[in-house]
């Protein structure tokens, strides 16, 4: 069964049918950082995380394939007739800036679909890429949540502009819809519902 | 004070729903150890020594004698008969179940209460100055932008996986009760020449493992701006703050590494896309709340009353307890009362549920049913008339709720310690009771005058020891508790970090210490001059050699 969830006209299903192809860069060398004796678990914000071999290795499958965003940077030029077929959509680590995509490609409606991978559920980050992609950069196709995705964040990965949700697969993302509901009307704007509650509603 | 509306309510109420589904999925095993530790997290349970630990917001300290009721109840019900005030003005049970804790949750939120974001890397509840509304030397009533604020930063999609807890205070007066400069952010409010609301921003303070005092971000924001200017501050930290190591996640470390400038600029540039968007907040928006902050039914008393000055002359005990434990009030003929929860051998900040239904009774006859939580882990009554001090004393006094020891040596500020909590290297409760039965003369107490003690049982800081005047804070040393002890630390527009005075000491030598400090500061105190001024003017040195003087073999029992 599938674990996708897509907003369709704002209501959350899943989707049986999914064309895109997730790209991963091939298992680099495992660099195990320890603080304190603990291994490291989050990435500093920005930090170059793809080797060049990575990089050079990663093979890219025919049909719209989503790419990690360092392949698609060092392959632009190469997958410009692709991006023009909108074959070619782009995802992001937790860590890596939305900044860094921006400045390489501007206009980002080029982009079906653009995910972001949540590397781990408690890493903020994310949400904030997912805000400043739809209301600093303008886009307005599918963001694709996935990683580890759980239900008890769905509620806000579709507030800050999330429509897309790939639920980890050893989850019942069926069930999971029900967290959409978790609250009716929420206090404060974001991405989705931009006004405060005082401006929405008489209070 | 505020009230819930329809959707106050609604969210309150769906709130519970939620963590009722998220506990069963956790006890049915589909939601792991680490899934759930965030969503128990941000609904203020901790999995403690014994049991779980519960805290329930108190939104900027402001209660109403149901709700305490309801604490009343909750204790009865669900835990051990009590509960305590912790020191960013919230309630904690130590003892709930659980499998309990939705209905707990269920029950509060019946009146209009919740343990939202009270613990969690989230922004937590917003404190502030437990005189506010009611100080004579406030300019600005903090409360309705701190409700503004708490409303904004309630379930905020975009911020609530944070890198680290997130902390405001609030502060409205000449004065600071706050401790705005040891928060994340800090926002006092003030009025220019013109009489337009502006507020002063600190960023980056903070206690805990690193103590740091704020930087001013920005002097003059117009008050249409907390909200932007705040999101802006708050991204910045989201995407930067360092995730990488729990004990270099506070904002105060992103600052620090930046440098203020820096830091500023990255936020003036967020702010500059936020600025005059939709959560600029609007003069009705203001209003409105601010209507729920208006002045009780004052009557119009003079501001001496004869019956008062009868019993201050006639009763002595009345009298400490005036002097202690009444407070100025801008309402003439009104006094603020605090009733004392630091009673030698009752942990500071405990109070039963009986106490509780006494304090919620008190409320209702004397102050018009409203009451506050302090820092200080006190209750204050903030609208008492003077004629009825006298009587309000005498009940309060039965009730065990009128010890005439405010801001001295015995109104000790103290973390759970140890004896409950899980993170505690050491205990804090008996240190604190041991110092209070070394200076359990009252006479004494009030020579020695004000003072503030303060007790952390680890590096958490929740027992603010850095910035107690003296501070103890509880250290493990191989397996057994020791006790470091700071000196010259202060909260206020002058806020200042202590500093330790030397090796630590064990649980059983506390007291003495501290005695041997307050006997250097009686030895060179200049008239009327309270300890923290001593300090300020001679230094650490005396007090430290004192303190040690004879301590060559400890020191040595230490490292063996």
């Amino acid at each position: 069964m599938s674990q996708l969830i897509k907003l369709q006209a704002g209501v959350p299903g899943l989707v049986e049918a999914d064309a895109w192809q997730l790209v991963r860069l091939p298992a680099g060398e495992a660099e195990v950082k320890k603080q304190a004796g603990k291994v490291v678990q989050f990435r500093l914000t920005g930090a170059e995380t793809a080797s060049a071999g990575q990089i050079d290795a990663t093979e890219v499958p025919a049909g719209p394939v989503l790419l990690p965003l360092s392949v698609f940077l060092a392959r632009r030029d190469a997958l410009a007739d692709r991006l023009a077929a909108r074959e070619i959509g782009v995802w992001l680590e937790t860590h890596e800036l939305v900044e860094t995509l921006a400045e390489a490609q501007p206009d980002l409606s080029v982009f079906p679909v653009i995910g972001v991978h949540i590397e781990r559920f408690a890493d903020g980050r994310a949400y904030s890429a997912a805000a400043l992609l739809r209301t600093r950069f303008g886009f307005t196709g599918e963001l694709r949540a996935f990683g580890d995705v759980l239900r008890d964040q769905l509620f806000f990965l579709r507030r800050v502009g999330f429509d897309a949700f790939l639920v980890r697969a050893d989850r019942n993302a069926a069930e999971a819809i029900a967290s959409f509901n978790d609250f009716s009307e929420p206090y404060q704007g974001s991405t989705v519902i931009e006004a405060p509650l005082w401006r929405r509603h008489a209070r | 004070m505020y009230t819930y509306d329809e959707y106050d309510q609604r969210l309150v109420d769906e709130r519970v729903a939620q963590f009722r589904d998220q506990t069963r999925r956790y006890l049915a095993g589909e939601l792991s150890e680490d899934e759930f530790k965030p969503l128990r997290l941000q609904n203020g349970l901790y999995i403690q020594r014994y049991a779980p630990m519960l805290r329930v917001a108190v939104p900027y300290g402001l209660l109403n004698s149901r709700q305490v009721r309801k604490i009343a109840h909750v204790a009865r019900t669900w835990d051990k008969g009590y509960a305590h005030v912790s020191t960013r003005q919230n309630f904690q049970y130590n003892w709930p179940e659980l499998k309990n804790v939705p209905d707990i949750l269920a029950e509060l939120a019946g009146v209009q209460m919740h343990a939202i974001q009270t613990s969690g890397n989230c922004i937590r509840n917003i404190t502030t100055d437990a005189f506010a509304g009611i100080a004579p030397d406030e300019v600005v009533d903090p409360r309705p932008l701190a409700e503004i604020l708490r409303q904004w930063s309630t379930f905020h999609p975009e911020f609530a996986l944070l890198p680290r807890k997130f902390k405001f205070a609030v502060n409205g007066c000449r004065s600071d009760r706050a401790v705005v400069q040891l928060h994340d952010i800090g926002l006092e409010f003030y009025r220019d020449a013109a009489g337009a609301l502006l507020i002063k921003v600190w960023v980056g303070g903070g206690m805990g493992r690193t103590p740091i005092l704020g930087e001013v971000i920005e002097e003059a924001l117009p008050w249409q701006h907390v909200i932007t200017y705040c999101s802006a501050i708050l991204r910045v930290y989201n995407r930067w703050g360092r995730r990488d190591n729990l004990f270099k996640a506070r904002i105060k470390i992103l600052v620090k590494a930046l440098g203020i400038e820096e830091f500023r600029r990255q936020v003036e540039a967020e702010w500059a896309h936020l600025k005059d968007g939709p959560h600029t907040v609007t003069q009705a928006e203001f209003d409105r709340v601010s209507g729920h902050f208006t002045k009780p039914a004052y009557e119009d008393l003079p501001a001496a009353d004869a019956a008062f000055e009868a019993h201050l002359a006639a009763d002595r005990g009345f009298a400490n307890w005036v002097r202690r434990n009444v407070h100025a009030h801008r309402q003439p003929g009104y006094r603020a009362v605090t009733l004392s929860l630091k009673v030698t051998g009752v942990a500071p900040g405990d109070i039963t549920d009986a106490q509780l239904d006494t304090v919620a009774d008190l409320a209702d006859r004397y102050s018009f049913g409203e009451l506050r939580t302090t820092h200080e882990q006190n209750l204050v009554l903030s609208d008492v008339k003077l004629g009825e001090l006298f009587a309000l004393w005498q009940e309060a006094r039965a009730a065990g709720l009128a010890t005439p020891n405010i801001g001295l040596i015995t109104d000790i500020i103290c973390c759970p310690g140890g004896s409950f909590c899980d993170l505690a290297n050491a205990k804090s409760i008996p240190i604190a009771e041991s110092i209070q039965r070394q200076f359990d003369d009252l006479d004494y107490q009030h020579d020695i005058g004000e003072i503030e003690i303060n007790i952390s049982g680890c590096m958490n800081s929740c027992g603010h020891h850095h910035v107690g005047h003296i501070g103890i804070l509880g250290v493990d040393k191989n397996d057994s508790e020791w006790y470091q002890v700071s000196l010259g630390g202060k909260q206020g527009n002058d806020a200042s970090l202590g500093e330790v005075i030397g090796p630590s000491f064990a649980a059983d030598e506390v007291a003495g210490v501290i005695q041997r400090l307050i006997d250097v500061y009686l030895d060179h105190r200049e008239p009327e001059e309270p300890f923290i001024d001593t300090v300020r003017r001679i230094g650490a040195a005396p007090f430290k050699e004192r303190v040690y003087a004879d301590r060559q073999p400890l020191r040595k029992k230490v490292e063996a």
